[in-house]
């Protein structure tokens, strides 16, 4: 039979336990003996950690331990960058625990484990806390003073500058006959999952066997990580991951948490469980975005953009986490989006200061870059009188130009190109599915006392990073298959795309792969896990390999056995044939064979978001009536699914757009510590969204021609709300230059307007 | 002390502290995992539960306060031979990814369409505003929950 799963929308495998309530998620766990850690957190902003007394903690019933860096021999361990681990970060990455200074609000300081989460927070209150204040760096300015330094040795609160470079900028701003210089910043979001952070752990001292629950993303990695930290054989442990609960980037990564429970349990010889409450997960969870830029871009009179140059400060928070840089990196390198720009010099400095450390949300640095950029194409192409979709298309890289070379970055030495794509056919698309021209004639109009807007912009989507994604192939000993994988699940239905891609590979009904299994070490020799859009496309591409690799395993060991030559067996359902004879698979059961995709590429998915809104102009408040994104893929193997990639990352990216914001104040007291204060979309917010995704440009990268899909989105939703926001209050001349587009700010806007029309 | 109430047509009796939330209780001490705890504050509407009918934050009342009622959870509206039709309409348009929220939706949905199977576009949307999903941005949700009204209007009908 020839299979066409590929392609196909496919029902997903793991909606028949989560429908029913029958997921297992870390706290679902339950273990005998159980000890609950509760973890005791800074409240001060910054300051020198002079003593802990836990002595009255200790004697609330019910309270085992208190466990602080004095109980870790040699001084609590650091938490190691997973990406980008440049010697120049060491200084700055985090211990698992305060042992000398306190650098945000919300830092651990102690950790309790009593019989029960209640008993545990009651000793929080008993624990005396004496702590020094020192001034706290609330934003990357006060940091650029260094006035207040978060690290003495460092002596220097800015803990690198990316430089990304293309051409010579300098010499092309010489020569331009336009330049525009804006500065422009983003609000400060998190990838909130729903499921709270949460790790269990068991040690096993007969065995020297310590089994970590609550594993996500990058187990192997953080397997490698505790190891070194806790001083066990990487053998010596198992990472099981439960079914995750969201992962955005944030969840997964390795988190001081992830040593001090696991050391918890060891150092008490009792297993341990940890789950964050929510309060807790806003100001201890990684935090990402809050980027400002002073970028200038240099145009031809004709629209042709012929360089950008500018400056990026990231305010990092207090330490650098393991992919704490991605996102400051990404700003530079991605600054040109999906455009043609010879000649490109940005500046990304990062700044730490006393705020929750920042890592990676969905489309890191992208969701920024495209931001800024597109909302200077907009004002650059009123500025030359050409219109702004016109604008976009003469720039926009061609599939002729591509591979297309892209800014290197340094000190990473980050060279790249995109892999393929007609770009402006998805603008076009776009255009086309909202209909532009006839949307035209509103643009700016008062109707019933709202101002109508279009918004439209471009993106690029990095995905598939390396270097390499394992799988394999069993039989079991019904005749079924089963998958295991290498890649993890963070909920975005890993288990029925991988089902789909094996049985279009081995020719079976996809009921014969019976089970996907996922992230847990035990399961292939390595892993590599799921960040950067990579899971489909490295881990199915694995897949393929594992298939080929399993057929000419069972091959060799079939022929033998129905004796026959190996090229002749085949697999027909739950049989192998051969020679005129037939086996069932199940008498093969325990054959398995494993599988790899190497890649140092990265592929590169694009689209376009449209918008229409309508602006209150006296309430601030914005409206979609229209917005449709248009994104190709390569390759979609679950229609289904990306249409769910598509519109969660979009309603992710509106918030981001419209409501979402992290706030401190000068002191570095964190303002928004509960879903009252950080406001995310709901069901009432974009009713109004469409997507359309396109697969006409395939990858050349990979075997399968996809691309990563999971972030296009959120990147662009900033940068389409803000335009559109401004084409609708065009008579008010506003020009937004920040996110959130927040009621107040939208309400500033239009004040401004009227008072510049009055003058 | 002790609270005795009805769990899926179980009556329960639990020993628990006064302070204990229901949710909590569910979870923990009767190991009804499938409602779940996001915020602990009334917000994002995870751990809803039906309570004599009504769609209840579980976080939000202890467990000594359902004394007496019939509380009716995820499972409780799950079988294992099928999905139920409301589940399928969930599954057929993708309205679920990681899956944290989804009891929380199930149990919201069913207590909406057993009351309004009428329900238009924007009623659905108002009475899930309540819950809060991380993945899915909604549309298909809401997708899901409008396909489902025709399973309902039936059940109406039979009674």
């Amino acid at each position: 039979m020839k299979n066409t799963f590929i392609g196909t929308p496919m029902e997903r495998r793991e909606d028949l336990r989560f429908l029913r309530g029958r997921g297992e998620y870390v706290d679902d766990v339950a273990m005998p003996g159980l000890l609950y850690a509760v973890i005791l957190r800074s409240s001060v902003a910054h300051g020198r950690l002079v003593s802990i007394d836990a002595s009255a903690a200790l004697n609330v019933p019910g309270v085992h331990s208190v466990i602080t860096a004095a109980d870790m021999p040699g001084g609590p361990p650091i938490v190691p960058m997973r990406l980008q681990p440049l010697p120049e970060f060491k200084p700055f990455e985090q211990p698992v625990i305060a042992h000398d200074k306190v650098r945000y609000v919300g830092e651990p300081i102690a950790v309790v484990l009593a019989s029960s989460v209640a008993i545990g927070e009651d000793a929080l209150d008993a624990i005396a806390i004496e702590i020094e204040d020192l001034p706290a760096v609330a934003d990357w300015r006060t940091a650029a003073k260094n006035q207040s330094v978060l690290f003495e040795k460092a002596g220097t609160n800015r803990s690198l500058v990316f430089q990304a470079r293309k051409g010579d900028a300098d010499a092309a701003f010489a020569a331009a006959p336009y330049v525009r210089r804006e500065q422009l910043r983003t609000g400060r979001h998190y990838g909130l999952t729903m499921e709270p952070r949460g790790v269990m752990a068991e040690w096993d001292d007969a065995k020297g066997k310590l089994t970590v629950y609550g594993a996500a993303k990058v187990p192997f990695f953080n397997r490698r990580i505790l190891s070194a930290q806790i001083g066990l054989a990487v053998e010596q442990i198992d990472m099981i991951e439960n079914d995750v609960g969201g992962g955005y980037g944030a969840r997964g990564e390795f988190y001081p948490e992830d040593f001090l429970i696991p050391f918890a349990a060891r150092h008490v010889q009792r297993p341990v469980k940890w789950i964050e409450d929510r309060r807790e997960n806003l100001m201890a969870m990684n935090h990402a975005r809050e980027e400002e830029c002073d970028l200038e871009v240099a145009c031809a009179r004709d629209g042709t953009i012929l360089a950008i140059r500018g400056e990026v400060h990231t305010d990092m928070g207090a330490y650098m986490r393991t992919n704490g840089a991605v996102g400051a990196r990404n700003v530079s390198q991605f600054m040109a989006g999906p455009y043609r720009v010879p000649h490109v010099k940005i500046d990304s400095a990062l700044w730490m200061t006393n705020k929750t450390p920042v890592g990676t949300y969905r489309g890191p640095g992208r969701f920024e870059a495209c931001f800024f950029l597109e909302r200077m194409i907009d004002m650059i192409a009123a500025d030359l009188g050409i219109d702004r979709i016109e604008f976009r298309r003469k720039n926009l890289i061609k599939s002729s130009e591509q591979p297309y070379p892209i800014a290197h970055v340094q000190p990473t030495d980050a060279r790249d190109e995109y892999d393929s794509g007609e770009y402006s056919e998805t603008l076009d698309r776009a255009l086309k599915e909202i209909d532009w021209p006839k949307l035209s004639k509103l643009q700016g109009k008062l109707i019933d006392g709202k101002y109508h807007g279009l918004g439209a912009v471009c993106f690029i989507e990095g995905g598939a990073a390396g270097p390499k994604e394992s799988a394999r192939i069993a039989v079991n000993t019904d005749g079924t298959m089963s998958v295991y994988m290498g890649t993890s699940s963070v909920g975005q239905g890993v288990e029925t795309v991988f089902a789909q891609i094996a049985a279009d590979a081995l020719e079976v009904p996809i009921e014969r792969i019976h089970q996907v299994y996922h992230g847990s070490t035990a399961y292939v020799s390595d892993g590599y896990g799921a960040y950067h859009s990579r899971s489909t496309v490295m881990g199915g591409s694995a897949v393929l390999d594992a298939t080929n690799n399993f057929m000419a395993t069972l091959r060799q060991a079939a022929g033998k056995r129905l004796g026959c030559a190996e090229s002749n067996v085949t697999l027909d359902v739950d049989k192998v044939l051969g020679g005129g004879r037939s086996m069932p698979l199940k008498e093969f059961a325990g054959l398995t064979a494993e599988g790899a995709f190497l890649n140092k590429k990265h592929t590169y998915s694009y689209g376009a978001h449209v918008a229409h809104v309508t602006v209150d102009a006296k309430l601030g408040r914005i409206e979609i009536v229209d917005y449709v994104v248009v994104q190709d893929v390569g390759r979609a193997v679950n229609p289904l699914t990306l249409r769910g990639q598509v519109l969660g990352s979009l309603v992710q990216g509106l918030g981001g757009a419209v409501l979402e914001d992290l706030k401190y104040d000068e002191n570095g007291q964190f303002l928004t510590g509960s879903l009252a204060d950080y406001l995310l979309p709901t069901a009432t917010d974009f009713p109004n969204l469409r997507c359309v995704v396109l697969d006409d440009y395939p990858s050349p990268i990979n075997p399968l021609g996809a691309k990563g899909a999971g972030e296009g989105g959120i990147i662009a939703a900033g940068g389409c709300m803000a335009n559109a926001v401004a084409n609708a209050l065009s008579s008010f001349g506003a020009e937004p230059r920040q996110l959130p587009l927040s009621p107040t700010y939208i309400w500033e806007l239009v004040q401004a307007g009227q008072r510049r029309a009055a003058e | 002390m002790t609270t005795k109430f009805e769990v899926n047509g179980k009556q329960v009796s639990v020993e628990v502290e006064p302070r204990l939330t229901l949710a909590d209780c569910l979870r923990h001490e009767l190991r009804l995992t499938g409602t779940h705890i996001g915020c602990e504050h009334g917000v994002c509407g995870a751990c809803t539960v039906l309570v004599d009918g009504e769609a209840v934050r579980s976080c939000l009342i202890l467990a000594v306060q359902a004394e007496g009622s019939k509380v009716v959870t995820v499972e409780g509206l799950s079988n294992d031979s099928d999905l139920t039709p409301l589940q399928k309409c969930f599954r057929k348009h993708h309205a679920l990814q990681c899956g944290f929220c989804t009891p929380g939706f199930i149990t919201t949905a069913h207590a909406l369409l057993t009351e309004e199977p009428d329900c238009d576009a924007d009623r659905v949307r108002e009475v899930l505003s309540g819950n809060i999903c991380r993945c899915t941005g909604y549309i298909s949700i809401v997708e899901a929950v409008l396909d489902a009204r025709q399973f309902y209007k039936g059940q109406a009908a039979k009674k």
